[in-house]
């Protein structure tokens, strides 16, 4: 059993990987493998190192991050709601976290040119974080009956606050200025085109920061699978751990909101594939992470490619409209499991 | 361990436990029964910090429950709540191992201790023939089994158990009743909420008699269990014959006309 889970690991990392150096090679100039992979040892021409490192590479390491940020933030969140569909981007935390990016784009605009300095670089992250926060804050409150986190009832009063965030966000675009609301809308359908480095660091530093931190709380989501009763008395202090699990998931998924737009559904497909494949009683989150890593750089390949290779013409598509098309079929089969088990 | 004074309540003013005192026999099975309502389950809640008290204290070796920390007090009592959540897929020794949490660091595997407390656990169960079969595939008999041998497996002192035979016939909750029998023998301290007095009677040292939030009575089920109180604790006309040194209660029938 666990040593499926590592070599599942290490396979989705190993396909990540390679799929991200197939990335690399495609875009206006093909290059060959051969330089990207010399580019990345440190060697190769100038102008090589300037395509593959400062505009290819910034997109493809954002694909993997956020890939990595949105799987783990769905498989906390499910599993300390023991419910499948409890994924931040079906209760409300992308689009909470939407609704803060979108307010600093429209309400900080310049009106045509980029929104530059500090509102870029600081305000967009934090405003997701907050406005995710936000979210996370109101379902939980909304939730709890008797003091204990009512599972069902998280999905419903998610979907609700989602949909305030989501007209939120409506609003904000209809009163932005067009070239503002115009960015702000082709951020939401979640799009890896054009990142910088300046969107992959702050997801680097979440993911670096906070993935070890939900991993030391490995054994206690083992026992909290169990019920909230037996978690604790197991030793597990039960309302601590959720209110920190909690927050490391919602940070999460409002960074990775942040440097790509809210894709849809890998926070929710991602755990449960991985839950599937590795035939544990919850996501494992490394085998999650990886998983989510290689779903979103593959689907963006393909977001970008597949019209072209296809040969329907030059047209690319941003990553969260095929994640969103591939993941919908999936959410109504869960939906419609989780009537059958009732 | 020892009740002293507990008052439980779940909303501020109404209390379902109302100051109760019970020294636990060590050792020993102690069985707690009670009509429906009178605070059974809440009780055992209150014994293991599940729920936290209005007044009064539970001591444990005495210590107070609510001054231990966490691991310390899990390392100590096990409880086995009601309802618990079998994950899907989860195989027997797996959930077994489970009860190993308390002991066992951040990192790293299973040490040879682990394993063997699992083994036994299994094992005084009898279902080590079963371990590596996913849990939700069992009956209802060995399911509950597997769920008392991770409490087993949490090597505690005291064990406390939420009606641990219900839902189950009475061949499984036999076996059930047989193996915490078992628990109490090999020196533990057990204390059971059941809702079948004449299977609580049948295995129990110790018999307590909940209603409206207090002890109604409470020694062996031989002096305890008797026709006036079934009437005036559960309003149940019985009469109780004693089959082997226990008592069997046989409801009066009540006809129409």
């Amino acid at each position: 059993m666990r040593s499926r889970t590592v070599v599942l690991s290490i396979l989705f990392a190993a396909l990540a990987i390679a799929v991200a150096l197939v990335s690399l090679t495609v875009g206006t100039a093909k290059l060959p493998l051969a330089d990207v992979v010399e580019v990345l040892l440190g060697g190769g021409r100038r102008g090589t190192r300037l395509v593959v490192l400062e505009l290819r590479l910034p997109r493809v390491a954002t694909g993997l991050l956020v890939g990595i940020a949105f799987a783990v933030s769905g498989a906390l969140l499910q599993t300390l709601s023991r419910n499948p569909l409890a994924s931040p981007d079906i209760v409300g935390v992308n689009s909470g976290a939407s609704a803060g990016a979108v307010a600093v784009i429209v309400l900080a605009g310049t009106g045509g040119g980029n929104i530059s300095g500090i509102a870029a670089k600081v305000g967009i992250p934090l405003a997701a974080v907050l406005g995710g926060l936000l979210a996370t804050l109101i379902v939980g409150a909304l939730s709890i009956q008797r003091g204990v986190v009512d599972a069902g009832k998280v999905v419903l009063i998610g979907v609700g606050i989602a949909a305030a965030a989501n007209s939120l966000v409506a609003w904000l675009l209809v009163i932005g200025d067009v070239n503002d609301a115009g960015r702000a809308a082709a951020w939401l359908a979640g799009s890896l085109n054009s990142r910088a480095w300046s969107d992959a660091i702050p997801v680097l530093i979440a993911v670096v920061l906070l993935l070890p931190v939900a991993m030391m709380f490995n054994r206690d989501l083992s026992a909290l699978v169990l019920g909230d009763d037996v978690a604790s008395s197991l030793g597990v202090r039960v309302a601590r751990i959720r209110m920190v699990l909690l927050v490391i998931a919602t940070v999460l998924a409002a960074m990775a909101t942040a440097g790509a737009g809210p894709i849809a559904f890998v926070a929710l497909v991602a755990p449960q594939v991985a839950l599937r494949l590795t035939r544990m009683e919850r996501p494992p989150l490394l085998t999650t992470a990886m998983l989510g890593a290689l779903f979103v750089v593959l689907a963006d390949l393909l977001a970008r490619n597949g019209l072209q290779w296809a040969q329907v013409g030059p047209y690319e598509l941003p990553v969260g409209v095929l994640t969103a098309a591939c993941g919908a079929p999936y959410l109504l089969h869960l939906i419609g499991r989780q009537q059958k088990g009732r | 361990m020892h009740v002293e004074n507990l008052t439980l309540a779940y909303d501020a003013d109404v209390p379902v436990v109302d100051g109760l005192t019970l020294e636990v026999p060590s050792g020993q099975l102690t069985a707690v029964v009670g009509p429906n309502g009178s605070g059974k389950s809440t009780l055992l809640r209150g014994m293991s910090r599940l729920l936290a008290p209005k007044s009064g204290r539970v001591l444990l070796d005495g210590k107070d429950i609510h001054s231990l920390p966490a691991r310390e007090l899990a390392r100590r009592l096990g409880v086995l709540p009601q309802g618990p959540v079998t994950p899907e897929g989860i195989t027997a020794a797996e959930l077994v191992s489970r009860g190993r949490h308390p002991h066992r660091g951040l990192f790293g595997r299973l040490t040879g201790e682990d394993d063997a407390a699992i083994n036994e656990a299994l094992q005084a169960v009898e279902l080590t023939e079963l371990r590596d079969r996913p849990v939700d595939q069992l009956s209802g008999g060995q399911r509950q089994r597997v769920w008392i041998a991770m409490v087993l497996a949490q090597g505690t002192q005291h064990l406390l158990l939420d009606e641990p035979t219900t839902y189950l016939d009475l061949a499984h909750a036999v076996d059930v009743m047989n193996v915490v029998h078992a628990a109490a023998t090999s020196g533990r301290t057990v204390v059971a909420v059941l809702h079948d007095l004449t299977l609580a009677a049948q295995y129990a040292d110790h018999l307590v008699v909940m209603g409206d939030g207090q002890i109604a009575a409470q020694g062996r089920p031989v002096d305890v269990l008797t026709a006036t109180l079934l009437d005036e604790v559960f309003g149940l006309k019985a009469t109780v014959v004693e089959v082997g040194g226990a008592p069997v209660v046989v409801p009066d029938r009540r006809l129409a006309g």
